[in-house]
């Protein structure tokens, strides 16, 4: 498995120099948010915004409504946890077209529970005009973009920074409102998203391995959420459906999946693996995920309990099939916070 | 420190003034009447307001002829349903391209005072503010940005700065000639926004933004000095790197010197409008300084008011 670096810094450079339209907001992160080649190559599309998010946020509605994209770059959680009236009166009620590009999802950052957005699509999905993405690997960093084009209103990015894997092939990009179908089958369904489906394949792949059939898919649009892909997923599974998330288990993939399944009438088992309504601390990524169970060790015994049966898979087995033993967020060098 | 104060002028009345100050004492008549006909509305705020907001439509500003139907249609939808658009009601401010200042309207509870402005400068036909407050209409009692002469939604204060901010970089970046004005009343200058916009415009040089402040030293539970002080505002709006000038609110000559003529090159600039929540009615006085929503309390005092509007009229009708 291929390891691509800096692949959003110089995607949106690449995506904003052909169109002049295209504003860079930074909230004082620029280094830490990849916008530092894009200050250097097109200093007149960048804008300095200092840390006063809630400015930020009005003032970026404001370039808006005159025909002006804003790309605002900083931590997930700062995006929308102090500014929600900002986003809510000033961007997401005139319905404009403000791109939230927001970093460090979940839980990781080791920045603690001031830098974890755990929340930010429990209380997104809830903005009538927003649409959420979340991307999962480098081919959807490079075509994310590109998606956001097809949404005249706000957008919210859950978006990954530094080394990350490239999951899925180059040539096939991220599609709005539509699931990557990752495996097919018929015992469990495993809906994933974010720098979890990286954790999800690994366990799809050892536990199919067993011979588990697993129908996996990752999600990379969580609102709208009226992907028909998804009822099939969790209509032909004999034991149940399984979501695996970096997000507090209400409000996120996992309800989305519970309200699609619940209107849609289908009678299955549902877990929501995720962060368990906590709020985080300052740690690793691997022992975070590890600590919550939103890992792929999390998935397989989750999965064991779900079709009733031991699979035998251990740490051992994981590496042996893992994607890349040193890939991935984990590998993901220290930054500034 | 380079604020200034600007005194009243001298008995050099121009044609204009007296127009303007015509003009914003039939908006507050006109407030007041529709205060007694459904007991209850934002009336202080159109006092205080009325000589600024006819000074800003009549005078400083520069707006085209008003784009908005007479009598304003139904809300027809939140923008992004329905084939609403965002910013509906600043069509009666008139075109938006080059040239042409742009209002903003922050404090969104003063919407009766610019519904009233719209109706005595020729932009709103009076049917229109009958619509004032009846289910779905847009000419709703705390407006937003479908409202007659809105051009954001504000109701949640201290964001207008902000946008505005956006809005006047925007037409930077566009060459574009035309300043943004934006009304702010005094109460909003306790959220931090106000102070995190006020930063970003010096930072950005937005010479072509202009606060207006209704300093009418009001809030919902009382005078401000009393529920949180914002004074010296002036030299506070210095130091975050404005221009700040200070002139009675009920001048209409000063308001409009202020704007003319205070240099402000590279700074936005911050007028702070020092006015009366009760200009023109003195029977509104004993209730100060608790004045947000006026109601009355019974008929005998319903009665009393309607007397007060009655006399006044026939003043001024002689008058003329």
């Amino acid at each position: 498995m291929e390891l691509v670096s800096q692949v959003h810094e110089r995607n949106l450079v690449e995506f904003a120099r052909k169109r002049p339209k295209v504003l860079v907001l930074s909230g004082d992160l620029t280094a830490s948010t990849e916008i530092g080649l894009f200050k250097k190559q097109l200093p007149e599309q960048f804008f300095s915004m200092g840390m006063a998010e809630q400015n930020m946020l009005s003032w970026a509605g404001g370039l808006a409504r005159e025909g002006f994209v804003p790309f605002l770059h900083t931590f997930a959680v700062f995006l929308y946890r102090r500014p929600l009236d900002q986003l809510e009166m000033s961007v997401c009620y005139p319905n404009l077209p403000v791109r939230l590009v927001g970093f460090l999802p979940g839980v990781s950052t080791p920045g603690g529970v001031t830098h974890q957005a755990i929340e930010d699509l429990s209380v997104l999905r809830g903005l009538p005009n927003m649409s959420i993405l979340e991307v999962g690997d480098a081919t959807d960093v490079e075509s994310v973009l590109a998606v956001t084009e097809q949404i005249p209103g706000p957008v919210y990015l859950r978006m990954m920074r530094g080394q990350i894997p490239r999951l899925f092939p180059k040539d096939q990009p991220m599609r709005l409102n539509r699931a990557r179908v990752l495996t097919q089958g018929t015992d469990v369904a495993v809906l994933s998203t974010g720098l979890c489906t990286e954790e999800a394949m690994r366990a799809v792949a050892a536990m199919r391995q067993r011979g588990v059939s697993i129908q996996h898919l990752h999600v990379s649009t969580l609102k709208p959420f009226s992907d028909p892909q998804v009822v099939e997923a969790v209509s032909k599974t004999k034991h149940g459906v399984i979501t695996l998330e970096n997000h507090n288990v209400i409000g996120g993939l996992g309800s989305a999946v519970a309200e699609v399944m619940a209107e849609n009438g289908v009678g299955r088992k549902l877990v929501r693996l995720g962060v368990k309504d906590t709020y985080g601390q300052g740690a690793s990524f691997p022992y975070l995920m590890r600590k919550h169970g939103i890992d792929a060790q999390a998935l397989i015994e989750t999965t064991e309990r779900v079709v009733g049966a031991r699979l035998g898979i251990g740490a051992e087995d994981l590496a042996a099939v893992s994607l890349q033993a040193t890939a991935g967020a984990s590998a993901e060098r220290l930054e500034a916070l | 420190m380079s604020t200034s104060t600007l005194s009243a002028p001298g008995a050099t009345d121009l044609p204009w003034a007296d127009e303007t100050r015509a003009i914003a004492d039939r908006v507050r008549r006109r407030v007041l009447a529709l205060t007694i006909d459904r007991n209850g509305c934002y009336l202080s705020q159109t006092l205080s307001s009325a000589d600024l907001l006819a000074t800003l439509y009549t005078r400083v500003m520069k707006l085209g002829p008003s784009e908005g139907a007479p009598i304003p249609p139904p809300f027809r939808g939140v923008p992004g349903r329905d084939g609403a658009r965002f910013g509906e009601g600043a069509a009666y401010n008139g075109p938006q391209g080059a040239g042409y200042d742009r209002l903003l309207i922050s404090p969104a509870h003063y919407a009766v005072a610019i519904y009233a402005t719209l109706v005595e400068t020729g932009r709103m036909s009076p049917e229109g503010l009958e619509q004032f407050n009846v289910d779905g209409s847009t000419v709703e009692m705390i407006g937003a940005e479908h409202s007659p002469g809105f051009e954001l939604t504000t109701g949640s204060f201290g964001q207008a700065l902000s946008q505005a901010g956006g809005i006047a970089m925007a037409r930077r970046l566009r060459n574009e000639a035309g300043r943004v004005f934006v009304f702010i009343s005094d109460g909003e200058l306790e959220e931090g926004q106000t102070w995190e916009a006020l930063q970003a415009l010096a930072f950005y040089k937005m010479d072509h933004v202009i606060a207006c402040v209704d300093v009418n030293g009001m809030q919902y539970d009382g005078a401000t000095k009393d529920v949180m002080n914002i004074e010296p505002i002036a030299s506070r709006v210095e130091a975050f790197g404005g221009v700040a000038v200070t002139v009675d609110g009920h001048d209409v000559e000063a308001i409009d010197r202020a704007i003319a003529q205070t240099p402000h090159e590279g700074k936005p600039l911050v007028v702070l409008s020092y006015s009366d929540s009760t200009r023109g009615i003195p029977l509104l006085q004993p209730r100060k300084p608790h004045l947000h929503f006026v109601r009355f309390k019974d008929e005998a005092e319903i009665a009393q008011y309607r007397a007060f509007a009655a006399e006044w009229q026939a003043r001024t009708t002689q008058e003329a």
